[in-house]
C-alpha cells in the first residue's frame, strides 16, 4: 500500500496538520519506508489470537458516580490563548 | 571530603542526618553545576531560586527531627510532569508558556517526601525519539566524551530523557524523573552510564504526565546507583485513583530487597536479542554479565522470545496510533501556541503545522492512518494481536526463569547529526527495551562497562510483572560485580 500524494494530503486533513503541497512527495516517501517496513508483521499467523486489550491483567475499577472536582473556571482558562467572558475564544464558525 | 554534588541520594540523606551540611548548602552546590554546565542544555527551566525556598523548607523540618526519604534532596524533574505555576513544554513549541494550574501525582509525591526541585529538563518532543535531538529547545549534549583520537563530535545522551541522564551523569542533580515508552529511561541510562528502571505498568501513577502512548508510557527514577533508584522509586510508585491503569497494589520497600543475595535465581538468556550487526564488545559485555550472575549462584538458562523481531514494527503501529489520539488536544484553543487562521479548522492546521516538529508530525500522521478507515484491521489490530503474541513470549520464559539478562541497547552512544537522515536506523535504537514495554513489564539498566572509546553500557535486567524487587536485586548483583566507577569528563 502505497501512500500517494493525495492520500498524504487526505490524512494531513484528518490530522488538522497543514502539510503544504510541495512537501507532499517528501513525506509520502518517508510514511511509505515506515509502512513498508511494519508490513513485516503479515508474515506472522494471527488467525486465532486476540489483540491485546490490556497489558496487565488487572480489573478495571468502578467509581462512585459522584462530583469529586470542578467550579475551576479560571483554572481551565488561564492558560487559554484567546479566552472572554468565561469561554474558550476560537474564530467564528456560524456564517 | 567528597564533593557535596558526587552524593547518591542514600549518602546525601545520611550527611543531612548527621548534619555534615545542610540542605541549602546541598542544593547551592547543584545550582552552581546548574550554571556551569548549562552548555550541555539538560535544563528548559531553571527553577533554582523555588529550589533554594523548598530547601531551606527541609532544613527547618530537619532541625524539627523530621523530614521525609528524599528531604533536602535535590533533583530534577523531565519537563513532560507537570509542575504547578512552572512552565512545562514536552520539549514541544506548541506548549509554548504552559503553566500547569496543578502537579502531576509523581512529583506531587516526590515534593512531599521533601525533594527539592532543581528545574525543568529537556527532552525530545513529546518523549518521541532515541537521541533527544528533537526538542523545540535543542539538543542535549552527552556529558561524556570518547577517548582522543575516536574524534567526533559531541555525542547524544540518548532520548527520550537524555536531560535526565545527562544531568544525573554530570552531577547536577543527585537523580532525576524519567518516562519510558519504549526505552526512554532505560538507553539514555546506558548512555550515559547511570541507572534507570522502567517499572511494570501501572505501578507508577502516569496522572499529571503529558501523554505519548498511553498503554505503554511509564515514569520512573533515572540515579547513580541501583540503591538510589530502589529508594526514589519506592516515593514515586503506588496506587492513584486518579490514573485508572494504575494498579490497587502495595508498594514493597524495594530498598529491602537488595540483599544482595540472587543464588538459585534462573536468570534467562534470549536467543533471539543475539542481534546482526551487535558490536562485539556489547556481546562480550553481556556474556561478562553472564558470567557475573553465575558467580554470584544464579543460573543462566538459554530462553527464545520468538516474536521479538516484531517488536519494533508493533510498537511503531501502536505508539503512534495512540499519540495521534493524544495529540489531538493540542488545538491552539485550551493551551499553548495558536496561530491563527480564516476559519477554525485552518486555525487548528496552521498551529499544529508550526506547532509540533518533524519526527512528531511523522509519528502523528502515522497514527492517524493506520487508524484510518480502511487500514485499522490491517495495522493497528495487526499489531494488538502480535502484541498479545509477544506478551505471551515473555510470561512462558517466566515460567521458567525469574529474570532476563539482556544488553540495554544495541550501540553505546552516538554523535550528534548520525542516523538523523533515516528515522528507521534511529528506531533501532530501542530494540532490547520496546518488547518490555509492550509486555508491561520491569526493565532496569545498570552501567556495566565501557566501550574501545570508553563510553558507558548498559545492561539490561527485565521481570516478571510487579516484580521490582527481583529486578533492583538482580540489578544490584551486577553493579557491584562491574564496579562501575568511571565518569565522565564533561562538567560544563
Amino acid at each position: 500500500m502505497a501512500l500517494d500524494k493525495a492520500t498524504v494530503a487526505r490524512i494531513a486533513t484528518l490530522a488538522r496538520i497543514k502539510v503544504p503541497e510541495a512537501d507532499r512527495d517528501a513525506l509520502g516517501h518517508e510514511l511509505n519506508n515506515i509502512l513498508h517496513w511494519v508490513e513485516q508483521l503479515d508474515e506472522v499467523d494471527t488467525a486465532d489470537v486476540p489483540p491485546m486489550a490490556s497489558v496487565v491483567h488487572l480489573t478495571q475499577p468502578l467509581r462512585d458516580d459522584v462530583v469529586t472536582d470542578g467550579a475551576r473556571a479560571d483554572d481551565v482558562l488561564k492558560n487559554a490563548p484567546g479566552a472572554a467572558h468565561g469561554f474558550f475564544t476560537v474564530p467564528k464558525v456560524i456564517e | 571530603m567528597v564533593e557535596l554534588t558526587d552524593l547518591t541520594l542514600a549518602a546525601a540523606r545520611a550527611g543531612l542526618d548527621a548534619r555534615e551540611f545542610s540542605a541549602v548548602e546541598l542544593t547551592k552546590a547543584h545550582i552552581a553545576a546548574m550554571d556551569q554546565a548549562r552548555a550541555l542544555n539538560a535544563f528548559i527551566t531553571e527553577t533554582p531560586d523555588l529550589a533554594l525556598e523548598r530547601a531551606a523548607e527541609s532544613d527547618a523540618r530537619l532541625a524539627k527531627g523530621e523530614g521525609g526519604v528524599l528531604e533536602g534532596l535535590p533533583i530534577a524533574i523531565k519537563d513532560l510532569f507537570c509542575t504547578k505555576g512552572v512552565l512545562t513544554t514536552a520539549g514541544s513549541h506548541i506548549l509554548d508558556g504552559f503553566k500547569p494550574p496543578y502537579e502531576s501525582t509523581v512529583t506531587s509525591k516526590l515534593w512531599a517526601a521533601g525533594a527539592v526541585g532543581l528545574g525543568k529538563l529537556n527532552l525530545d518532543e513529546f518523549a518521541m525519539g532515541s537521541a533527544n535531538i528533537t526538542s523545540y529547545y535543542g539538543p542535549v549534549i552527552n556529558p561524556w566524551t570518547p577517548h582522543a583520537g575516536a574524534a567526533r563530535g559531541p555525542l547524544v545522551p540518548g532520548g527520550s530523557s537524555g536531560g535526565s541522564a545527562a544531568a544525573v551523569a554530570a552531577r547536577i542533580a543527585l537523580a532525576a524523573t524519567g518516562t519510558d515508552t519504549g526505552g526512554s529511561i532505560r538507553q539514555p541510562a546506558s548512555f550515559c552510564g547511570i541507572v534507570g528502571i522502567k517499572p511494570t505498568y501501572g505501578r507508577v501513577s502516569r496522572w499529571g504526565v503529558v501523554a505519548f502512548a498511553s498503554s505503554l508510557d511509564q515514569a520512573g527514577p533515572m540515579t547513580r546507583t541501583v540503591e538510589d533508584a530502589a529508594i526514589m522509586l519506592g516515593v514515586m510508585a503506588g496506587h492513584d485513583p486518579k490514573d485508572s491503569t494504575s494498579a490497587p497494589m502495595p508498594v514493597p520497600d524495594f530498598r529491602a530487597a537488595l540483599t544482595g543475595d540472587i543464588r538459585g535465581l534462573k536468570i534467562g538468556i534470549p536467543r533471539e536479542y543475539r542481534v546482526d550487526n551487535m558490536p562485539v564488545e556489547i556481546d562480550r559485555l553481556w556474556q561478562q554479565g553472564i558470567e557475573w550472575l553465575r558467580a554470584a549462584g544464579a543460573e543462566p538458562v538459554e530462553i527464545s522470545l520468538p516474536m521479538t523481531k516484531y517488536a519494533l514494527p508493533v510498537y511503531y503501529i501502536i505508539a503512534p496510533a495512540e499519540a495521534s489520539a493524544n495529540l489531538a488536544r493540542y488545538d491552539g484553543v485550551k493551551f499553548g501556541l495558536r496561530v491563527p487562521g480564516a476559519s477554525l479548522d485552518e486555525m487548528y492546521e496552521n498551529t499544529r503545522a508550526a506547532g509540533f516538529g518533524a519526527e512528531v508530525k511523522r509519528r502523528v500522521l502515522i497514527g492517524t492512518y493506520v487508524l484510518s478507515a480502511g487500514y485499522y484491521d490491517a495495522y493497528y489490530l495487526k499489531a494488538q494481536r502480535i502484541r498479545t503474541l509477544i506478551a505471551r513470549d515473555f510470561e512462558a520464559a517466566f515460567q521458567k526463569v525469574d529474570a532476563i539478562l539482556t544488553p540495554t541497547a544495541p550501540s553505546a552512544a552516538f554523535a550528534i547529526g548520525e542516523k538523523m537522515d533515516d528515522p528507521l536506523a534511529m528506531y533501532l535504537n530501542d530494540v532490547f527495551t520496546v518488547p518490555v514495554n509492550l509486555a508491561g513489564l520491569p526493565g532496569l539498566s545498570v552501567p556495566a562497562g565501557l566501550s574501545a572509546d570508553g563510553l558507558p553500557l548498559g545492561l539490561q535486567v527485565i521481570g516478571r510483572a510487579f516484580d521490582e524487587a527481583t529486578v533492583l536485586r538482580v540489578g544490584g548483583v551486577l553493579e557491584t560485580a562491574a564496579a562501575f566507577t568511571a565518569t565522565p569528563a564533561r562538567r560544563g
